[in-house]
Formats: C-alpha cells, sequence, structure tokens
C-alpha cells in the first residue's frame, strides 16, 4: 500500500480501503485506497482514464463497488447516491451538475433543500457569498447563462449552503481560462483556511491541484502509483515528468 | 359577432379540457421522458370513481375532491409499483407499460362499471347569461373556470413550494437531483399523482356532455397530445395555450368551414398542427435542445 501512513491519533474523515469498481465488464478501479483527514485539501492526480472521477463516483455510489469506503467511522458502501448525499459528502461533478434552467437562487436552495434546510440557508447564503460577491445581483438569472467560471462557482456554493463535512471536487478547471481556475483554486484554498473545509479534488492540472492541496494520490490503471505530500510530490521525478511536464 | 363570441367561448371550454390533459401529459414527460399513452383512461377511471361515489349518495363537490385526492394516489401508485421497474429501461420499455397500463385499465373500466353509456352530472345550471346580445353556457364558463383553477393551483405550488422547487430540478436534471439528497423516486411519484389529478378534473370536466363511457376520452387524449404537441412537449404554459387555442381552433372551424363540419374537426385540426410543427419544430413554447459540443 502507498498511501501515507497517517498518524495514529486521528482517524480519518473518509477513507477508501482496496476499492474496486467496474463500468460493465471494465474495470475502473483495481484497488485504491486513500484517505483523507477533517479539515485538508487532498488532490488526486493522473492520467485520462486511470480512474480520478471513477473513485469520486465510488464514494457517491454511482458506480458499482467492491471494498470498504468509511466515512465519519461507518462504511457507506451500497448505499444510494442520494443517501451518501444526506450524510454529508457533497459531490461537485464533472461538468458542475447545475440545474441549468433554474436561476442562481434556486440552485442554491437545492443545495439546502435537504440537508441543513431554511436555517442552513438562512445562516450559511450571506457568509458564503461573501466569497463570490458578484453572485447575489444575478440570482434571478437563469444558471445556464453562467460562463463556465461562475457556474462552477455556482456549483460550490450549493455544494456549501449545505455545511458538507467533506467537498468532492470533479475536474474543477475543465473548460475554464487559467486566470479563471487559478481563481477558483485560491477560492477553495481560502474556504479550507477560513471555513475549514475538507476536500478531495479531482484535477488534471496537476500544477495548481498541487499548489492548493496538502497532499495528493496519483492514479494510474485504476491504482494509486505514487502518494505523499505537495511538495514531495512536486520533487518526485516521475510525477514531475509525467505531470508536471520537467 | 355574438355567434363568433359564442363559440369561441364554448371553444375555450373544450380548450381548456384538453390543456388540463396536455399539462398532465406534459408533467410526466418533463420527468420520466415518455408520453404516457394511459393518460386519458387513468383520468376516465377517476371519473366512474367520482360516478360511483356520487351514486353511493356523496354530493357533487365533496364526491369531486374525493376523487382528486384517490386520483393522487392512484396515479402516485402506478409510478412505484409499474413505473419504477423500468425507470433505467430504455424510453420503449416505458413506453408499452403505458400502452399495456392503457389496455388494462380500460378492460378494468368496462369490467366494474360496463361499457354502457352513463349520464354525469354537471355541478352546474344548465342556463345561459346574456352579456350585451352573446349568449353564454354557464356550463361552459364553469368548466373553464375549474380547469384554470387547476391549472393555476399546480402553477402556483411549483413556483412558490420548496417541493415544488424540487420537482422542477428533478425534471431538469436526475443525476444532479441525487447528488444533492434528493429522493428522486418519490419525486416523480408525486409528478404522477399531480398528472392523475388533472386528468381526474379534466375527465369529470368532459363527463356531462361526452356522456361517461370506457372509451370517453379517447378523443380527448387524442387532443390534448395535439394540444401539448403544438405548445412544445415540454412546456407547461404551452400545454394550457396549446389546449385553450386548439379547443378555439376546431369550435370556429366547426362552425364557420362548410366542409369540416363535426366529422372533419379531428383530421382538420391536426393537419393545422402538421403545418405548425413544419414552420417550428420546436411547438409553440418548447426548447430548442441547444448543447456545447
Amino acid at each position: 500500500m502507498s498511501s501515507r501512513p497517517i498518524s495514529e491519533s486521528r482517524v480519518p474523515l473518509l477513507e477508501l480501503d482496496g476499492v474496486r469498481a467496474r463500468y460493465g465488464p471494465i474495470v475502473a478501479l483495481h484497488g485504491v485506497s486513500l484517505a483523507v483527514e477533517e479539515g485538508e485539501i487532498v488532490a488526486l492526480l493522473g492520467a485520462n482514464g486511470a480512474g480520478k472521477t471513477t473513485t469520486l463516483r465510488a464514494v457517491c455510489g454511482m458506480v458499482k463497488t467492491a471494498g470498504q469506503i468509511t466515512f465519519a467511522g461507518r462504511s457507506i458502501v451500497g448505499r444510494s447516491p442520494e443517501g451518501v448525499a444526506r450524510l454529508g459528502i457533497a459531490h461537485v461533478p464533472e461538468g458542475r451538475g447545475l440545474f441549468t434552467e433554474l436561476t442562481v437562487w434556486d440552485n442554491i436552495r437545492m443545495g439546502a433543500v435537504v440537508r441543513g434546510g431554511q436555517k442552513a440557508l438562512r445562516e450559511n447564503t450571506e457568509r458564503i457569498l461573501g466569497y463570490f460577491p458578484w453572485m447575489g445581483e444575478r440570482r434571478d438569472q437563469h444558471a445556464g447563462t453562467l460562463s463556465g467560471g461562475e457556474q462552477q462557482m455556482l456549483a460550490l456554493v450549493r455544494a456549501l449552503v449545505s455545511n458538507p463535512k467533506v467537498l468532492l471536487l470533479d475536474e474543477p478547471s475543465l473548460g475554464l481560462a487559467p486566470t479563471v481556475t487559478r481563481e477558483l483554486f485560491s477560492l477553495v484554498r481560502r474556504l479550507n483556511e477560513e471555513e475549514g473545509l475538507t476536500v478531495l479534488v479531482v484535477e488534471q492540472n496537476a500544477m495548481i491541484a498541487l499548489d492548493t492541496a496538502s497532499r495528493a494520490y496519483v492514479l494510474e490503471v485504476g491504482k494509486v502509483a505514487v502518494a505523499g505530500e505537495s511538495d514531495e510530490l512536486k520533487r518526485h521525478e516521475g510525477v514531475r515528468k509525467s505531470y508536471l511536464g520537467y | 359577432m355574438a355567434a363568433f363570441l359564442q363559440q369561441v367561448v364554448s371553444g375555450l371550454a373544450s380548450g381548456a379540457i384538453f390543456a388540463s390533459l396536455a399539462l398532465a401529459l406534459v408533467l410526466i414527460y418533463r420527468s420520466t421522458d415518455v408520453v404516457n399513452f394511459a393518460q386519458g383512461e387513468m383520468a376516465t377511471f377517476a371519473t366512474y370513481i367520482a360516478w360511483s361515489l356520487m351514486d353511493h349518495g356523496i354530493s357533487y363537490w365533496p364526491a369531486f375532491v374525493l376523487t382528486l385526492v384517490l386520483a393522487f394516489l392512484g396515479g402516485a401508485t402506478i409510478e412505484r409499483t409499474l413505473i419504477r421497474p423500468v425507470e433505467h429501461r430504455p424510453e420503449i420499455a416505458i413506453v408499452i407499460v403505458t400502452i399495456g397500463l392503457l389496455i388494462v385499465l380500460n378492460g378494468l373500466t368496462g369490467w366494474i362499471w360496463g361499457a354502457e353509456v352513463k349520464a354525469f352530472d354537471s355541478p352546474f345550471p344548465n342556463e345561459t347569461w346574456d352579456v350585451g346580445g352573446v349568449v353564454i353556457s354557464q356550463q361552459d364558463v364553469g368548466v373553464l373556470v375549474v380547469c384554470l383553477v387547476t391549472v393555476a393551483a399546480l402553477w402556483a405550488f411549483f413556483r412558490f413550494t420548496t417541493l415544488g422547487l424540487v420537482m422542477r430540478a428533478v425534471a431538469n436534471d436526475q443525476t444532479s437531483s441525487r447528488l444533492v439528497g434528493v429522493r428522486v423516486g418519490w419525486m416523480l411519484a408525486l409528478g404522477w399523482g399531480f398528472a392523475a389529478v388533472l386528468g381526474a378534473v379534466a375527465g369529470m370536466m368532459a363527463a356531462p356532455t361526452l356522456f361517461l363511457d370506457p372509451t370517453m376520452m379517447l378523443v380527448v387524449l387524442i387532443y390534448a397530445f395535439a394540444a401539448a404537441v403544438l405548445g412544445g412537449i415540454d412546456s407547461p404554459i404551452g400545454a394550457v395555450v396549446g389546449g385553450l387555442t386548439l379547443g378555439v381552433l376546431i369550435n370556429l372551424l366547426g362552425a364557420y368551414v362548410d366542409f369540416v363540419g363535426s366529422e372533419l374537426r379531428l383530421p382538420t385540426a391536426l393537419f393545422i398542427l402538421l403545418v405548425v410543427l413544419m414552420i417550428r419544430p420546436q411547438g409553440l413554447f418548447g426548447h430548442v435542445a441547444v448543447r456545447r459540443v
């Protein structure tokens, strides 16, 4: 097992142990093990098809899964996506998963409609919108008419109003300009520092992911190939050559 | 002119019935992506239940409300028991289930209540108002009001309640709904329940003039399909506007265009529909599916 040993005193919030998953006859994960502790940002890197997205989908019960997935001390394998969401795992999927025909505000309301409810919505919205000042004025706009970066930020807000215990972020930079990507990751960093948000982020852009996360796992063909602190990985020769390009 | 307005009002009344049933079709289409071919038979079945309740001495409005409650439960139950097992199958599987449901409900109706035509009470007096020379049937106005109030109540539910918001979200994107924790299956069941309520209203409003028999809603369903497609099959407003337009149109055609008469109304209406769709394939209010590639 290549994952970093976790200090004995802390139980990880989210832990995957030997997770396998398949789409029909195609095996996508061959035993992935990783752990996310409360309050940290962990990145999941790897090439296309390495199983990054499938790992997140496995956590959310969106793909048939074997092995152990433990969240806050209990096994969540076999739960439905809605059941997992109700436990406090917010998933912003690849492509953002917004309700494009609903307004910005209705999208935000949907974040708290099941978990947290009106109370969470009232208490959290203003504080969270403080990070996204443009959003308040455009609450009546349809989400489908926002730009890619704005949509990604709306997806973040929708996830955050439910007070999630962990945020799964899938390929947030997809289709975004580099400056927008940087802005987005710096917001994730701030939310982590100021709100204590725990994040597991899947990202193609290894450089920005390693700059943001404290630790990272590199997946290769459905398995964790390398794992470690971000700084370590930036110096790791294989990671540098394959993912950082120098 | 007075005769013309009379035809318009009576067209609006039948149009309101088409609109209710068309809206039921749209509700299910938006959440389940299929046209529910059994919508008409569900409405007929509910109307027979109303007839039985009144036959047992319950007066009109309590029987009306009770029927709506039963229709809601029935619609939701159909979704949970018959549609759910094929939910993730190709759409054709769901379509076939709804056709099967049509046949079963039709048979069941005949078996329980018999095939002979029954008279169905109207809650509205069989009298007319004279508004500046225009003779307006109170029956027509009553039908129009009941249908529009039902549609407005449903609109308010979807627009202003949290549950309505969740149902709109499910119609927009089921996967995203599940990811925020919504139990999508139950929302689909609610949608079927509401569709059944709309159908029941349409059935009970149509029955006094069409008379009650197991195939009562067959032609109404065809008009409702036409209305829904005319408005754009995914648009609730389109269904209502489409239904009212179609109702007025066929009434005027029947009255003023000699060769149409009462026999050629349906084909003429469908021909006009065809022309509209050739010019505007998405219907009057429908979305053109635009995707970034």
